[in-house]
């Protein structure tokens, strides 16, 4: 078709409402966040410029605490995504009776509204009267009850199994659907020879498995990094701080004790990490796309 | 007579053949896995049966003893705004929904159809919102709905949570899109149609599966994703939306957690009726552009 002069006004004229919106509420924003980081600012009408000042309060203390557990809990939190979603998807793509109603069976977590499912795992965490403690209790393994929200290392756990139980359900329908897009050629052949359902999973399903598991590591990895409804609602950070992440921390200190200056200059500490993923993202996704065509 | 097909057709069955400690296998670790995947609400629905003094009291018990559906009575009147929170969360997801593809539909044709300098840079930074999340943008973004005067009004709910579903919107409808035929706009220009006309009269109509499925999508993400919003911009009762909404039922003393349970199940129950009516769509519309992108 002809690409004349009155079709590229009209392509950018298709772009510019969603362009001007995401400029307005995301760009815009974005950029205010960098400027108010070097500010005063706070409820009060006016502020004044400060300089480096908030970025040097933000490590002169227990920060990189902060930022080290933001790691770990993502790390552990995506790893185990990825390996519940790989064994889930695996099993759901076996040809048994049941398994459509089993695949529409892993989704609740995903399309309920998140506050919801996060109460639910709030009172099963309750030590006197949730299901955990209390199935443990029957069944003897610990003596009195387990507040899992009350202790900073449970509690650390406990925010990561509620993230990974939020997360599973895409990473397995991804998954799934990765491994169906696997030509099932490849299989016969293999069946032919002679090789096990092991060697044939070991050897053929897991390879081709792999860029989707990539690509999912690294939308995963932002995902979580970017977590604020589960660790909120279930410790809003505590016991004593043992889960506030990044994002909890700069929620904390923004809208908690309104500090915006404070605040945003953690909220840009927080964007160059995840630009960083972003730019990862983009570099591996296109080398993949590179080793497909080869 | 050979059917050439039946080679084929019995390897697939041979292949797919499992011995019997392999099924046994199979369903124990699909009951494992969905055990995980659906304890809570289990767990919340028989709390939800459970009277408030069975519940709070020790030992635990696992089963409703005299369990009724009581606490799906008395919720309406602990909460009496809880009605209202139900149609609000159903309001802010269905006018995200209709801003959304206002914005997203004439966005996807653009790019699944024109070949201009510069678009894939933008459409890489449609892709790049997706990577922030609303809490990094919360000072800016409650200076600015002070400004317009949004604050404790509806749209500081829904403008800026539709900001952070168009990019996932874009890029299905996108890739749904591509496959529409160039051919049906050559035909088109050659009959004299304008731009305009051809994507009003043409495309539109084809692509309306794909605009159905992205605003299923939509609305379901809206739905579920409503909170740091709601919590941070708005502070009038009668505008909450759900997830906010249940927390009147934490009371100043003791939470009345057979109640809030029952409440959720409620406020579920539209998720779940689009679980199972839309499955087709959903798992299509879920996993279409990931992995053949």
């Amino acid at each position: 078709m002809t690409q004349s002069r009155a079709a590229w006004y009209f392509a950018w004229a298709l772009l510019a409402p969603a362009v001007l919106y995401i400029v307005i509420i995301v760009a815009w924003p974005l950029i205010e966040t960098v400027r108010l980081s070097f500010t005063n600012a706070s409820l009060r009408r006016t502020y004044d410029y400060v300089g480096w000042i908030n970025y040097q309060k933000i490590f002169d203390r227990d920060f990189l605490e902060i930022i080290l557990r933001t790691f770990t809990w993502t790390f552990f939190s995506v790893l185990l995504k990825m390996v519940i979603g790989t064994f889930g998807a695996v099993l759901l793509n076996c040809a048994v009776p049941g398994r459509h109603v089993f695949r529409l069976l892993t989704m609740p977590p995903w399309i309920v509204p998140m506050a919801i499912g996060i109460f639910m795992w709030g009172w099963m965490y309750n030590g006197q009267f949730g299901m955990i403690s209390g199935l443990l209790q029957r069944f003897g393994f610990v003596d009195g009850p387990v507040a899992f929200l009350a202790y900073g290392h449970s509690a650390y756990w406990a925010t990561i199994v509620t993230d990974v139980w939020i997360g599973v359900p895409m990473v397995t329908i991804y998954f799934l659907a990765a491994i169906q897009s696997i030509p099932r050629d490849l299989y016969e052949a293999a069946w032919t020879d002679g090789a096990s359902r092991w060697m044939r999973f070991r050897r053929i399903t897991m390879p081709l498995m792999a860029p989707a598991v990539i690509t999912m590591s690294m939308l995963s990895l932002i995902a979580t990094f970017n977590s604020f409804d589960i660790i909120w609602i279930l410790t809003q950070g505590g016991p004593s701080g043992e889960t506030t992440t990044m994002i909890i921390d700069t929620y904390a200190t923004a809208i908690g004790s309104k500090k915006y200056g404070e605040g945003a200059a953690r909220a840009v500490v927080i964007c160059l990490f995840l630009s960083l993923f972003c730019i990862a993202y983009f570099r591996m996704t296109r080398r993949l796309a590179g080793t497909d065509k080869a | 007579m050979v059917n050439p097909f039946s080679r084929h057709d019995s390897t697939r069955a041979m292949i797919d053949r499992y011995r019997w400690w392999e099924l046994i296998c199979i369903y124990c670790g699909i009951a494992v896995f969905l055990f995980f995947m659906l304890a809570p609400f289990l767990e919340g629905f028989l709390v939800s049966l459970k009277p408030l003094e069975q519940l709070f009291s020790s030992p635990y018990t696992f089963w409703p003893e005299n369990g009724s559906f009581a606490a799906y009575r008395t919720m309406w009147d602990s909460v009496p705004m809880f009605a209202l929170y139900i149609f609000n969360s159903l309001l802010i997801s269905a006018v995200s929904t209709v801003i959304v593809l206002v914005l997203v539909v004439p966005a996807a044709y653009a790019f699944a159809r024109f070949k201009f300098k510069g678009m894939g840079l933008v459409l890489g930074g449609f892709l790049a919102v997706s990577m922030f999340s609303g809490a990094v943008l919360l000072i800016p973004l409650f200076r600015l709905m002070r400004t317009l005067g949004m604050l404790n009004t509806y749209w500081a709910m829904i403008i800026p949570g539709a900001a952070f579903l168009i990019p996932a919107a874009i890029w299905l409808l996108r890739t749904y899109m591509m496959r529409i035929p160039p051919e049906l706009n050559e035909a088109a220009y050659m009959d004299g149609a304008s731009q305009f006309y051809t994507f009003r009269r043409v495309i539109l109509p084809i692509a309306r599966p794909g605009i159905v499925v992205v605003a299923i999508m939509t609305f379901i993400g809206a739905y579920a994703q409503q909170f740091i919003f709601a919590l941070t911009f708005n502070s009038k009762t009668e505008y909450m939306p759900l997830p906010v909404g249940l927390f009147a039922y934490f009371g100043k003393q003791e939470v009345i957690w057979n109640e809030l349970m029952a409440a959720s199940f409620v406020g579920i129950a539209p998720a779940l009726v689009i679980i199972f009516f839309l499955q087709r769509y959903l798992v299509g519309g879920l996993t279409a552009g990931a992995v053949k992108q």
